[in-house]
């Protein structure tokens, strides 16, 4: 096999069915068992999401850009939460908290990791699908039915959970306190618990995946970094989710048996309630636990595909792809051990926030190594602009732009002033939001080709990349003035006071860039469904890529590979080696075929004949012969 | 009228990007007949759109920092809001040079290395020291921040010191209360069981202590002098936020939080440093606690210490307006509480002033 065979041209009778069975209509797009389908409908639900949460923002920045604008005309859509004109303050809170959840859980993490985890673990590391097929599946319906439970829970008359996404008690154990702490925030809980479950079963799923399916010669120094990211992120999963699910099951048990794990010395509408002994910090400690970590679950993901399309499209290896692997190790560890520098001012003692000042500093030393990671991957690339590159691009500027801001909140004495105002909102927006969107929507233009058989239009996904790009900043930018000035977060309204009413146009403005931002995913939705079933067909391997899912047929069926699958003899980033043919070259091409690309030790292996010896590590073996 | 034209010209602009569509569908089926390789003109476009994003980026970012800079962080008035502010800078000033660093050469190499014909990327998949060296130098950088950070937090977090003024500020859905000590300087005991629609913060009239406390509609505190805030909360979290004093701390049902400080200007001292005669200090609620969060806004007001002494001392107990709570006073307490009530215990020092050095907390 030559390298040259690997860059195929399109053609519809290549395409290979290697279905071991007839599947009907449900078990092929329903109940189907395939990873491959199980990502497409993570993919399609994950993007229903963010249209979802995207348009409930649009409706708190109407009201936050302007406040006086009669919102008479979304009565027929809010009927009683449209209140003389003006949306009611409560079913604002609603708004900010379902856009939470939708957004960091739904969309960030099942949307992001769900699609992704299913589609590329069995493909680059050259299996036939996950270790349990059906626990995959059960994954997704899972995750299905958390969000249906979410989605009604939407139209109930109380409306839904109100205390934002923390769901900080009291508030969200108390039905008196808010109408979004009645049967909405019961509904919440009941969908977090699905929810936990789903990702769950579907962490437990990759993980086993990737330590027990690998194909021939996918040692764990030759999986591509998507793989380390998306198992990271799983196991980070694994330890954190439980965690916020004790927090939610005590919080279940403070609303409706009469127990006092979070509540004490409660005197609310007129009753003093008899809960004594229990602490609402408690509940902060637990839900950090996940809530911090929950941050890199999401962003996670989007550092291995963001590295593997800047490599792929700088025509480069990434840059110290050892330090990459060890900084997502760093990362995660770290990342449980942070959670408190959300608390520097909930009364914990102070004490305890020097400790996690320190640790917020320190985990911000692998996310700088990883930018710089990733410039120097750029640097002397020859760079290919495909939407994906471009959104990769994006997605390194948001992680610098929200990263730095990171510092200023990880001092505990700056977070004094800077704590829950908008120059938070702006920060998680830019670190978390946009760089861990822009690295979705980077794995959906980039393995597109592989997942649907067709290419996605290239203008269209720039334009979309453009605009999008500059309306992020846009929106999210100048809410570090606002946060700057002490606005703090979930405001309904800001003119009563004098000391947050410098910034009245620019929040208008921000509210403006927020609509023709959504306004722009308009051509990503265009183009997306349109090319699936109308783009041109795709080539097995378009971006002329070294992993193992582009050595699969053009639309590859259930199973993957017809036939055997393919043994794996090199990492994944040898593109532009010096002497070589062709700047890629796949990780199923022996060294003895690459004579004239070799490194002097790979030369030496070929010499000896173990290149063709898969399955254990070069490096290792080259020692044991020396010896 | 308005809200058709909207419509109309959001129909038209999904149709202009339709044809856009369509059209450059075409012609790449016309010029080349088959699915093009990776690169085409729009790879030098969106390479030189790096450079414009780049420059003019930075340059709103600077233009509008430059123009509304004067907004940016509300004027200082505290003491400790000053060490703030200068950790807030300098951290501003590092992230600043490595954001625009940064920035730079992301966009820079994405415009220089784009791709051009016959051109070979350069393989460089690794390089130790290098690594090692940008590892070492943020780890140093900020080590120095987090030491910064830390001294400055400890001496805020430090214990109050001995003559704090001590308020106790308690947060409801949708208001704050305040409570002073009284002449004898000791907030008295308080259960939130005994709230009731008129002793609205569950005043403990068997201790001693509650008989002199007083309440007060706007937060007085003394100039120069240091303030101990006891922040507890009714019925949910509440955050008392004072901006001007870099001042959070969270309302916490169930438990004492505390904050101290030591305001630095009077309100009319900052009235005339603004130029603003209507300025006051604002108190506002930063934890999202229902309703009504967005409308918990206090007035602060500060004095000059003769000022706030003389205001003090004008003050009526709580008990001396709610006579009827004498009933709940064990009865060996009745004459003192009436005495200290009025303000006319026997034991009294002379002067608030004189009382107010020696609070404890």
């Amino acid at each position: 096999m030559s390298v040259q065979n690997i860059n195929q041209k399109p053609d519809e009778h290549s395409v290979v069915s290697d279905e071991h069975h007839e599947d009907s209509f449900i078990t092929k797009y329903i109940f189907s068992t395939d990873h491959k389908m199980i990502a497409k409908q993570y993919l399609v639900t994950g993007i229903m999401w963010a249209v979802i949460g995207g348009l409930l923002s649009l409706l708190f920045r109407l009201q936050l850009g302007f406040p006086e604008s009669n919102m008479n005309w979304l009565e027929p859509l809010l009927g009683d939460w449209i209140q003389n004109g003006k949306i009611d303050p409560e079913f604002y809170l609603a708004l900010v908290t379902m856009h939470g959840t939708i957004m960091v859980f739904f969309v960030l993490t099942a949307g992001l990791s769900g699609t992704f985890s299913n589609f590329l673990i069995p493909l680059q590391i050259g299996a036939r699908d996950m270790a349990s097929g059906f626990m995959n599946m059960l994954s997704y319906w899972l995750f299905f039915v958390a969000g249906v439970i979410m989605f009604l829970s939407m139209f109930i008359e109380t409306g839904p959970a109100a205390g934002g996404w923390t769901v900080y008690p009291p508030l969200s154990v108390l039905p008196q306190a808010i109408s979004g702490s009645g049967l909405g925030m019961t509904l919440w809980l009941i969908s977090m618990v699905f929810f936990i479950a789903s990702t769950l079963m579907g962490g437990i799923n990759y993980i086993t995946t990737i330590i027990n399916l690998r194909t021939r010669g996918m040692s764990f120094k030759k999986l591509p970094l998507t793989i380390w990211a998306l198992f990271f992120t799983a196991i980070l999963g694994l330890l954190t989710f439980p965690v916020l699910f004790a927090a939610t099951l005590l919080l279940i048990f403070d609303r409706s048996f009469g127990t006092s794990f979070y509540l004490s010395d409660i005197y609310i509408a007129g009753e003093a309630l008899s809960n004594v002994g229990g602490s609402p910090i408690l509940y902060q400690h637990l839900f950090w636990f996940l809530g911090h970590p929950e941050v890199y679950i999401a962003i996670l993901p989007a550092f291995g595909i963001v590295s593997e399309v800047i490599a792929t499209n700088a025509r480069k290896p990434i840059f110290g792809y050892l330090a990459m692997v060890g900084t997502m190790f760093v990362i995660t560890f770290l990342s449980i051990t942070v959670w408190a520098h959300h608390m520097f001012v909930s009364g914990m003692n102070p004490f305890l926030g020097s400790i996690f000042m320190l640790a917020s500093f320190i985990i911000a030393v692998p996310s700088s190594v990883k930018v710089f990671n990733w410039l120097t991957t750029l640097w002397r690339g020859n760079i290919h602009f495909t939407p994906a590159m471009l959104f990769a691009i994006g997605m390194v500027s948001f992680f610098i732009a929200g990263g730095v801001t990171g510092l200023f909140v990880a001092n505990s004495a700056i977070d004094i002033q800077l704590h829950d105002t908008y120059f938070i909102v702006a920060h998680f927006h830019l670190v978390m939001g946009s760089a861990s969107f822009f690295g979705f929507l980077t794995g959906v233009y980039h393995w597109f080709p592989k997942m649907f058989g067709r290419m996605m239009h290239r203008g269209l996904g720039h334009l979309h990349f453009w605009l999008t790009f500059a309306g992020v900043y846009l929106v999210f930018f100048p809410m570090h003035y606002i946060g700057m000035a002490g606005f703090p977060r979930r405001y309904y309204s800001f003119t009563g006071f004098e000391v947050f009413r410098t910034f009245v146009d620019l929040n208008a403005f921000i509210s403006i860039a927020a609509f023709i931002t959504f306004g722009a995913q308009i051509i990503f939705l265009f183009n997306f469904f349109y090319s699936m079933y109308r783009g041109r067909l795709a080539p097995a391997n378009p971006w002329r890529s070294n992993t193992l899912e582009w050595t699969t047929p053009r639309f590859p069926g259930h199973g993957n590979w017809p036939g055997e699958i393919p043994k794996v003899y090199r990492w994944a980033y040898d593109y532009s080696k010096p002497g070589a043919q062709e700047d890629f070259i796949p990780q199923t091409i022996p060294f003895s075929q690459t004579p004239e690309s070799n490194l002097p030790e790979e030369t030496k292996l070929v010499s000896e004949g173990l290149p063709e010896v898969v399955g254990e590590d070069l490096q290792s073996k080259l020692k044991e012969k020396g010896k | 009228m308005e809200k058709l034209l909207i419509a109309i010209s959001f129909g038209l602009f999904l149709i202009i990007i339709y044809l856009v569509f369509r059209t450059t569908t075409l012609i790449s089926l016309i010029s080349k007949g088959e699915i093009k390789e990776n690169i085409d003109s729009s790879n030098q476009l969106n390479a030189v759109m790096m450079i414009v994003f780049l420059v003019g980026g930075m340059g709103l970012i600077f233009w509008y920092s430059n123009r509304a800079s004067e907004h940016f962080l509300p004027e200082s008035a505290s003491v400790h809001g000053d060490w703030i502010d200068q950790l807030f800078w300098i951290t501003m000033y590092i992230t600043g040079f490595v954001f625009v660093i940064t920035q730079g050469l992301l966009f820079y190499f994405s415009y220089r290395y784009r791709y051009r014909p016959g051109r070979k990327a350069f393989f460089y998949p690794y390089n130790n020291k290098l690594e090692i060296t940008w590892t070492i130098v943020p780890t140093i950088t900020f080590i120095v921040m987090f030491i910064a950070g830390l001294s400055s937090w400890n001496k805020i977090t430090s214990k109050a010191p001995d003559n704090a003024v001590v308020i106790e500020i308690v947060g409801q859905q949708f208001n704050w209360n305040v409570r002073y000590p009284g002449e004898d300087g000791t907030l008295g005991e308080h259960d939130y069981k005994l709230i009731d629609a008129v002793n609205n913060l569950g005043l403990d009239f068997t201790d001693r202590a509650s008989f002199d406390d007083f309440t007060a509609l706007q937060l007085h505190i003394p100039k120069g002098k240091p303030v101990l805030l006891k922040i507890r909360a009714k019925d949910v979290i509440h955050s008392v936020y004072i901006p001007h004093f870099r001042l959070k701390m969270d309302a916490v049902p169930g438990m004492m939080t505390r904050f101290h400080f030591v305001a630095k200007y009077s309100t009319q001292e900052m009235r005339q440093k603004l130029g603003n005669p209507d300025f006051n200090f604002e108190m506002a609620c930063a934890e999202v606690c229902g309703r009504g969060h967005f409308a918990m806004r206090f007035i602060v007001v500060v004095e000059e210490e003769e000022d706030f002494n003389e205001w003090y001392k004008n003050q009526e107990s709580w008990l001396s307006k709610n006579p009827e709570y004498l009933s709940v006073v064990p009865d060996e307490l009745k004459e003192l509480a009436k005495k200290k009530a009025k303000g006319d215990e026997e034991s009294t020092p002379g002067s608030t002033a004189s009382l107010l050095e020696n609070i404890y907390f």
